[in-house]
């Protein structure tokens, strides 16, 4: 009995002291969201007392913030408009200026790949930037994944594209047709030097059409066509031209049941293990990896994208940018920002030196070209086209990856699972 | 504080008494400052509100502050003084998201049709603002006279002209210039600084100068104060009709009712905007194919997952509190804590982390445990199913071993003592015993368990994404998907973008099986309260 009747009193305290904690916590975390909130609302506030200095809220990423933090540095020192920087998770940022921007609480811009260019029209939210003459300045297809139902929406500044890493202990010399890479992968395995002739990651659940895409299109198969000017045609998918099954027996042939050039076991992270150490030839990716296998200490080349078929095997080109919202406060000292500021060769070059990223300005280009491996991504991808950004494009990567992923494990019938994802992507698309 | 003293127990009165008045001096003191600090922070919620003009907002904002103010500084009421914060945050967090997705349900909120229409307009008016091919690049000047705002603009052959919205361009050569050749002054006006062409921003950028006075050739317009170029619409908003016309082809866009501009032969205008649609969500949710196909599999799964991981967690839980509750074991608390990591994983880490154990060919468990055997854990459907299962069990015992620990732990001893006495065997006093009076108090539990795993959204994404894929739908669900990631992949999957009116629809859905599911099983442990 005695031990029941302290534990009323004992719960009690307890329970106090926990409410007041919680209420305490949640007081805080109210206070710092409502914070954050609140500065994109303070330069209207300034607007109406006259004066003052103007505030930009621009949202980034962890992975590109470090690049823009001495920009921003710089343009507040010759402005004296303050750049803040808000770091979001890249996984959510665009859903989260799409939901807030038409509340008013977004920020004024927003730095993300071209290819959220779509949804970001079709949701309304980013106002068209003009370029005017500098558009000149900037790599072509820089503008060109930057331009969506014929307007500017962004200011590019770097651009990426996958290569075929080569290394060239293991086989000295640059080949042109997957064929040969085959071939000569599979004599450095033979040879006992190697134990994968090629990698590529593969997603386990998605697969890799990105990281794939040269391979198709070398066989004729773009993902959509293109108008005169470049942009893409949504009412006009190529996945289903004649070669799109055969490629699909191919990715049969490569695959897990068939010659494993391609396995479907190996993720991005084991193929950058198993390259880094030696143990293939080749691995057909970006050149985010390039840093870590030269600290290997691997020797490699930046080849040309192999071809399967006769035309050229065009890599994706990612475009990174700055995007300004439809309803930003600021718009005239943002556009000032994107458009004035950090076109400028200054800006670019400080961003490649910090980001690592190809510029997408020729003349900062042109300056980080005296790196060959810079030079060697930038030849490959002026041969490449913009990943399309129409938001049709979420429909089809789903489909597309698990077939090619179904595939590469092995299929009985290649031509029925490339048609069947062809009518699904269509009926996507047309049903929305 | 003193009044939450149990009045009978005589031994702590006297001591109780004493500090009882600097008890209250103290607890005013904490009262004061923390009620202060809730009505500084409503008042500057309250002042942010009054800026941004949301009214209605603000009328609640102050009506909950005044209640709370009311409810602490009257005397009495104590039950309500307790509740209070519970049910404001209850009311915020929980009623309020739950109102909010039973009114998005209803509407068509998604990608494309994000926000109102008055925001569709001028997105699309915005967008539909196109330079005039190879127009010159102006180079300007923000000039003020009388309170408007005017554009001093510098064409590349070093041409000046001046003008205003509604009055067209017109030459101003006798303008003042600068080094660059860029006209900076004009007698009769006052040229604005930077700082000031800041702080007018909006104005400025409302500035359209007609190139001449026809209204083809465009207008003059600047985005960032010191160039200029010439725009023409590529379509034209009536506002009276409500319609956009497209002026180069004659087409034109109406209202089609359903949140977006539609041209007579079904062509849409990019942006649309946020429309009530009734129970068109509903509707689709039972008709569209993608979800009728495999509805019955996924549903049969989902049931057998979540009733599947309750009891496995629970038996291994309850297994092992019972083997680590022996008096006698030394080095408890290590084993305790052991037990408990895997419940300090985040679970959409393990999901990731465990999908690379089960590599079939580099994974740690079939080259470990099985010899280099290529296993397909998650390619298999019955392996995948298997294999969700255990990752789920690893990450969901801990939980179940704690609060069995905790129930085993206040069983009074005087009824194992009786039942040694009466001669029952240790499996008979689990079973017959330890276990009823167990579930009297974990049963509820169990419940919990259950609706959380109905809905275990992260383990299922990040380990299988709902894969292997069923062959008899065109959308991405697979052998392992439950309800909730099925309505992930119907609502954001398909189609262009992320349709939330049909995901709350979908929810609101699942959220009724639940309850129901869960109202049920708590009527059948009312019976287990006789056993007490």
């Amino acid at each position: 009995m005695k031990v029941r009747s302290t534990q009323p009193m004992r719960r009690h305290t307890l329970f106090t002291g926990l409410l007041s904690v919680a209420v305490l916590a949640l007081t805080a975390c109210g206070g710092g969201a409502s914070e954050s909130a609140g500065t994109s609302s303070t330069p209207a506030a300034e607007n109406l007392s006259e004066g003052g200095a103007t505030t930009l809220t621009m949202w980034v990423d962890a992975e590109r913030a470090p690049a823009l933090e001495e920009i921003t540095a710089s343009f507040k020192e010759d402005t004296g408009i303050e750049v803040k920087l808000a770091v979001k998770d890249f996984a959510a940022v665009r859903d989260d200026f799409i939901t807030q921007v038409p509340t008013g609480k977004g920020p004024d811009l927003i730095v993300g790949p071209h290819d959220w260019l779509g949804t970001f029209v079709q949701n309304g939210v980013v106002a068209p930037v003009e370029l005017g003459d500098k558009a000149a300045e900037f790599q072509e297809s820089a503008i060109q994944a930057m331009t969506y139902d014929g307007s500017v929406y962004g200011v590019p500044y770097a651009l990426e594209n996958i290569a075929l890493l080569r290394n060239t202990d293991l086989v000295p010399e640059a080949a042109t047709t997957f064929d040969e890479v085959i071939a000569n992968g599979e004599a450095a395995v033979a040879a006992g030097d190697a134990e994968y002739p090629f990698l590529v990651g593969m997603d386990p659940k998605q697969g890799d059409p990105y990281h794939l895409y040269p391979l198709q299109t070398s066989m004729g198969v773009p993902v959509f066509g293109q108008n005169d000017d470049g942009s893409y045609n949504a009412d006009e998918l190529l996945l289903g031209e004649p070669n799109g099954v055969e490629f699909a027996k191919k990715l049969v042939e490569w695959g897990d049941e068939g010659s494993k050039i391609i396995n479907s076991n190996i993720t991005g992270d084991i193929a950058k293990e198993k390259f880094n150490a030696g143990e293939s030839p080749y691995f057909l990716t970006g050149p985010w990896n390039v840093p870590d296998a030269q600290a290997a200490g691997l020797n490699i080349a930046v080849d040309n994208l192999p071809t399967v078929g006769e035309e050229d095997a065009q890599p994706f080109i990612g475009v990174n940018g700055f995007f300004i919202s439809s309803k930003s406060a600021n718009a005239l000292a943002a556009n000032e920002f994107a458009v004035n500021y950090l076109s400028t060769e200054e800006a670019q070059d400080a961003m490649y030196a910090v980001g690592g990223r190809p510029p997408a300005l020729n003349a900062s280009f042109d300056k980080a070209s005296s790196d060959p491996i810079v030079a060697a991504f930038g030849e490959i991808g002026a041969n490449g086209v913009p990943m399309p950004a129409l938001p049709e494009m979420q429909a089809v990567w789903a489909d597309w990856g698990a077939t090619e992923l179904a595939l590469i494990k092995g299929s009985s019938d290649p031509e029925a699972a490339w048609t069947t994802m062809v009518s699904n992507i269509e009926e996507k698309i047309a049903g929305q | 504080m003193s009044t939450l003293a149990p009045p009978d127990r005589s031994t702590t009165r006297p001591r109780k008494k004493p500090g009882s008045t600097a008890d209250s001096t103290f607890g005013l003191l904490v009262k004061i400052t923390l009620l202060g600090l809730v009505d500084a922070f409503a008042v500057y919620v309250m002042i942010t509100l009054f800026f941004q003009e949301k009214w209605l907002i603000l009328i609640v904002a102050a009506s909950v502050t005044l209640l709370i103010n009311w409810i602490y500084l009257r005397k009495g009421g104590l039950p309500a003084k307790y509740l209070a914060p519970g049910i404001f945050f209850l009311v915020l967090f929980q009623v309020f998201v739950m109102l909010y997705s039973g009114y998005v349900a209803f509407t068509n909120y998604g990608d494309g049709h994000n926000s109102t229409k008055a925001d569709a307009v001028s997105a699309i008016q915005l967008s539909a603002q196109q330079r005039v091919p190879d127009s010159p690049a102006y180079r300007v000047s923000i000039l003020e006279r009388n309170g408007e705002l005017h554009l001093l603009a510098t064409d590349p052959d070093g041409d000046v002209s001046v003008g205003t919205t509604g009055s067209p361009l017109e030459d101003a050569s006798e303008a003042v210039t600068d080094s660059t050749g860029r006209a900076v002054e004009l007698e009769g006006y006052r040229t604005l600084g930077f700082a000031e062409i800041l702080t007018n921003q909006a104005d400025i950028l409302a500035v359209t100068v007609p190139f001449s006075d026809d209204p083809e050739d465009g207008s003059l317009k600047t985005s960032d104060g010191s160039s200029a170029y010439v725009y023409r619409p590529s379509l034209s908003f009536d506002e009276a009709t409500s319609t956009f016309t497209n002026l180069e082809t004659g087409a034109t866009y109406t209202d089609s009712g359903e949140g977006s501009f539609t041209s007579a032969d079904g062509e849409q205008l990019s942006t649309g905007w946020k429309v009530n649609v009734g129970f068109d969500n509903f509707a689709k949710a039972f008709s569209d194919q993608n979800i009728r196909g495999p509805l019955l599999q996924v549903v049969l799964w989902t049931f057998t997952f979540a009733i599947v991981s309750v009891l496995s967690t629970f038996a291994l839980g309850l297994f092992l509190a019972n083997a680590f509750n022996l008096p006698d074991l030394r080095g408890k608390r290590v084993y305790r804590i052991l037990m408990i990591l895997p419940y300090a994983f985040p679970a959409f880490l393990a999901g990731l982390v465990w999908s690379g154990l089960l590599n079939p060919e580099f994974g740690f468990v079939n080259n470990t445990f099985f010899g280099g055997a290529d296993i397909p854990w998650l390619t298999d459907p019955l392996l995948a199913k298997v294999s969700v299962l255990v990752v789920n069990l690893w990450l969901g015992f801990p939980y179940m071993f704690l609060v069995c620990t905790g129930a085993l732990q206040s069983l009074p001893e005087e009824v194992n003592e009786a039942a040694r006495m009466d001669g029952a065997t240790a499996w008979r006093t689990f079973t017959a015993i330890k276990l009823p009076l167990l579930l009297v108090s974990v049963a509820p539990l169990l419940i919990a368990s259950f609706a959380f795993n109905f809905n275990n959204f992260n383990v299922i994404y990040m380990l299988t994404d709902g894969g292997p894929r069923f062959g008899n739908t065109t959308a991405n669900i697979g052998h392992t998907d439950i309800l909730i990631t099925m309505v992930y992949e119907i609502a954001f999957g398909t189609g262009v973008g992320r349709d939330y009116g049909l995901a709350s629809a979908l929810s609101i859905i699942i959220f009724i099986i639940v309850a129901v599911v869960s109202a049920i099983s708590f009527r059948q442990t009312k019976a287990l309260e006789d056993i007490n």
